[in-house]
């Protein structure tokens, strides 16, 4: 084979699939990592809850699910108006990609929010120094709360990228790899809620 | 051996000096921070490892001359528990497990035929944070104040309680910090060998070294978290009062161990199974035939890997935990015994079947194979309840320790220096200081550490600072200074013929040794860009088989083929990055970041975090030129 047959035959596939991409490896190991990160902090969790008597102890009350449900309505609604984004721009609507993506970013900030009137709902009750129950609440949401943060600023780079015309047009890899971190975080967030929410509840 | 690979490279001078303006050689002492090349980045991971391997060997000294002879007093209780914690930290943390990574970021892009590693940028960041991370733990010796709680760190002997000074942050936000390194190092040798391997080169075809290195980056992907929690947890606890370790607030101790341990088996695997393949290397070339049961050395090493998550209780046998887990576990810990006969029974197959060359590098792989024997029995003994009950936290568990890893791993990786010198350097080491070398080093290893099986026996504990007395403790302890001492006179010897054979060793060529793989192919030391066209492979063992094939150059770029995971088929070349100063300036920022927790200054916790995150932006940040071509 000469480098010209082959140069015609794979550099430009009819359709460019992101998992060829060594960037969407890479991502998709962080994901990996960063959740058994979790998934270690949740059997600490469950772990520190088998050794007490009662999870949470006694005296401090169930976490409520207002909040929490409304979190969680917004961060799935945000994972789908980022996939209709992403198919958008693919069809070459820039435009309405970067008004979505912003609406992504906006019911993310919105996640924040939330946590945050949670928080202070809450600390007012449950200090995190008080006992192992608040200890691994504060840190298991916190983290879950820095993940966001540190999606978004993925979010406002891609878009940043975007309208500056830094994004190589045949290959926007960096749109599907920021996008799948988004999507990542977002699953955790189900986990957490799961675990942290509903379960003792059961 | 008459297996002359018919390999002819026919690329053009045309092609070679594109391919050398493409690769330029350093401009300025500068590019020493901002290289990205992986032989450059991989030496000198090798190197910085060493060094910390002479720091964690001057500790190593100072506590056998402690433990020479009964009730010495040379060091006070404290000082000693100082070393022995910062013995084991450097030695597990900051030496073999980098070491190992320092040979996989040298070899895979040359074993698999590539011109780099999949993220060169990557590779200049992590090996930045390793010395830094190294740099940022020893620091606490400066200050009287260095991690003195035992390598595993148990609460609450290393909790707020019982530890105030800030020795165990130095453990903690030192780990935290190089856990940073680690894990991108073994996403990066998981990407590259999935991604960049010769078209071709499927992954039947792919060296067992490969395997390994590729075992352990995925363990290390699933274990540093544990080993992260465990660690945050630790900070909150220390920093903030949280309470995760604290039975009166509803912690328990034992999820520390849980959690450390369910890190630490793993890790025990990952600074073992790449020594492993590295040997399933050695043993081929100086058999002069194929590794026998290439597939089944293969799976049993990703076996061993998967096991060793399985298998962390039976470091807390003597913790009190249900009878039933402790059966399962026991077990478990047995069944890690049958992948790794596999392995040693292939390695003794493959001499059995071949024709022996004892070169140096081969004397240590078969030591290698004596004293891994004698570590993984006591190993078996030991996940046996009851046999655990008495020897734990004796000699004896460190007896068992040293001889898998500094009789398994450092042996191995000795065999790789003795083997992959002539490829880095282009001279071959001196074999009679090397066969010198390799007798004081059996030697001394065997009296440092046989005779500790024999202390642990009769009760000796490990981590006390002196022992009280007794013709058995005497004798054995007396034997073992002495061996440990010939065994650092070993080590003197292969750092002159390390030193004095760079300049007088004889050359190389790029395939002294006759070997089949893919690395020998390459001039010795190899070209910037490895490569000048980008082998096509057929085979395995390429170089024995006529597996290998001239292909295209890439030359119109900085490239490097991209296949396929599975069958290495071609996809494209993708782009490597030039040199690069954002990469080390990032590791400084983050160097900064956890200064600044341990110094517990908030705000400036907030500005370095936010500057790694711009520089990490700014790292990222295409070139015009990439962005605006839409086919390379």
């Amino acid at each position: 084979m000469t480098a010209a047959e082959l140069r015609s035959e794979h550099l430009l596939p009819p359709v460019w699939k992101p998992s060829q991409e060594v960037g969407w490896w890479a991502m998709v190991l962080v994901c990996a990592s960063e959740a058994a990160l979790f998934a270690y902090f949740i059997a600490a969790y469950f772990y520190l809850g088998v050794s007490n008597l009662s999870w949470p102890p006694a005296g401090f009350e169930l976490p409520k699910l207002e909040k929490p449900l409304i979190m969680t309505a917004l961060l799935i609604s945000s994972s789908i108006v980022l996939v209709v984004a992403e198919k958008l721009r693919e069809h070459g609507r820039r435009a309405a990609y970067r008004l979505l993506t912003g609406a992504t970013v906006l019911l993310g900030a919105g996640f924040l929010t939330f946590q945050t009137l949670e928080y202070r709902e809450k600390l007012r009750t449950m200090s995190p120094m008080s006992n192992a129950y608040a200890s691994t609440f504060y840190t298991i949401t916190g983290f879950h709360g820095a993940h966001v943060a540190f999606g978004l600023l993925l979010l406002l780079y891609t878009l940043l990228r975007d309208s500056l015309g830094r994004i190589e047009p045949e290959r926007p890899i960096v749109i599907k790899v920021s996008s799948l971190y988004w999507h990542f975080v977002d699953v955790v967030w189900l986990v957490i809620l799961t675990s942290l929410y509903l379960s003792p509840r059961f | 051996m008459g297996l002359v690979s018919e390999y002819v490279d026919t690329a053009s001078t045309a092609t070679t000096e594109r391919l050398t303006r493409l690769w330029p050689p350093p401009r300025s002492i500068l590019s020493w921070l901002s290289t990205v090349d992986h032989k450059t980045l991989g030496k000198r991971y090798i190197t910085t490892a060493f060094v910390f391997f002479a720091l964690g060997g001057i500790e190593a000294a100072i506590i056998r001359a402690q433990l020479a002879r009964p009730d010495a007093r040379l060091l006070t209780p404290e000082a000693y528990n100082q070393l022995f914690t910062m013995h084991g930290v450097t030695m597990m943390f900051l030496f073999v497990q980098p070491v190992l990574s320092g040979f996989s970021f040298y070899l895979t892009p040359l074993m698999i035929g590539a011109r780099e590693l999949a993220f060169p940028r990557l590779n200049s960041f992590s090996y930045f944070v390793f010395l830094l991370a190294g740099i940022f733990i020893y620091t606490s010796f400066l200050l009287g104040a260095a991690p003195n709680a035992g390598w595993f760190n148990y609460t609450p002997l290393s909790g707020p309680l019982y530890n105030s000074g800030p020795n165990i942050d130095f453990y903690g936000l030192g780990l935290l910090f190089l856990g940073i390194s680690t894990t991108v190092g073994a996403i990066n040798s998981i990407v590259t060998i999935a991604k960049l391997r010769a078209p071709g080169m499927s992954i039947d075809r792919m060296p067992l070294f490969l395997w390994s290195s590729l075992t352990m980056s995925v363990s290390v992907v699933f274990a540093m978290p544990a080993l992260s929690a465990a660690l945050i947890f630790l900070e909150l606890e220390r920093h903030w009062h949280f309470v995760f370790f604290d039975p009166q607030f509803g912690g328990n101790a034992m999820l520390w161990q849980h959690l450390f341990w369910v890190f630490g088996h793993p890790w025990v695997y990952i600074v073992f199974l790449p020594a492993t393949g590295m040997l399933a290397m050695v043993f081929p070339t100086f058999s002069r035939r194929p590794m026998v049961g290439h597939t089944f050395v293969a799976l049993s090493t990703v076996t061993t890997g998967l096991v060793g998550f399985g298998v962390w209780v039976h470091h807390m046998f003597a913790t009190g935990l249900p009878q039933l887990s402790m059966t399962f576990f026991g077990a478990a810990s047995i069944t890690v015994s049958i992948p790794s006969a596999v392995q040693i029974f292939a390695w003794l197959a493959t001499m059995y079947y071949g024709r022996v060359v004892y070169t140096t590098s081969m004397l240590f792989a078969i030591a290698f194979i004596v004293q891994f024997v004698i570590g993984g029995i006591s190993g078996v003994m030991t996940a046996a309840v009851p046999f655990d009950w008495q020897v734990t936290d004796t000699y004896f568990v460190v007896a068992h320790i040293h001889y898998v890893l500094a009789g398994g791993t450092l042996f191995g990786v000795l065999a790789g220096i003795y083997y992959w010198y002539p490829k880095m350097y282009g001279r071959m080491l001196d074999e009679r200081l090397g066969k010198l070398s390799f007798a004081l080093l059996f030697i001394g290893f065997n009296l440092a550490f046989f005779p500790m099986h024999v202390s642990g026996m009769l009760g000796m504990t490990r981590r006390v600072y002196t022992y009280a007395s007794s013709p058995g403790l005497d004798t054995a302890n007396l034997l073992s200074t002495i061996g440990a001492y010939v065994f650092a006179v070993g080590f003197v010897v292969t750092l002159w013929n390390v030193i004095q054979s760079r300049v007088a060793g004889h050359i190389a060529g790029p395939n002294p040794w006759g070997a089949g793989t893919l690395e020998w192919l390459a001039e010795s030391p190899p070209e910037d860009y490895n490569f000048a066209q980008m082998p096509i492979v057929s085979a395995r063992d390429p170089l024995w088989t006529n597996g290998v094939t001239p292909g295209p150059a890439f030359d119109e770029a900085r490239l490097t083929p991209r296949t396929s995971a599975l069958d290495a088929e071609l996809q494209r070349p993708i782009e490597l990055p030039h040199e690069n100063y954002w990469a080390v300036a990032t590791s400084v920022t983050l160097l900064v970041t956890f200064s600044a927790l341990l110094i517990r200054s908030y705000w400036l916790f907030g500005i370095a975090l936010a500057t790694t995150l711009f520089g990490a932006a700014r790292w990222m940040w295409p070139l015009q030129s990439k962005v605006a071509e839409t086919e390379v």
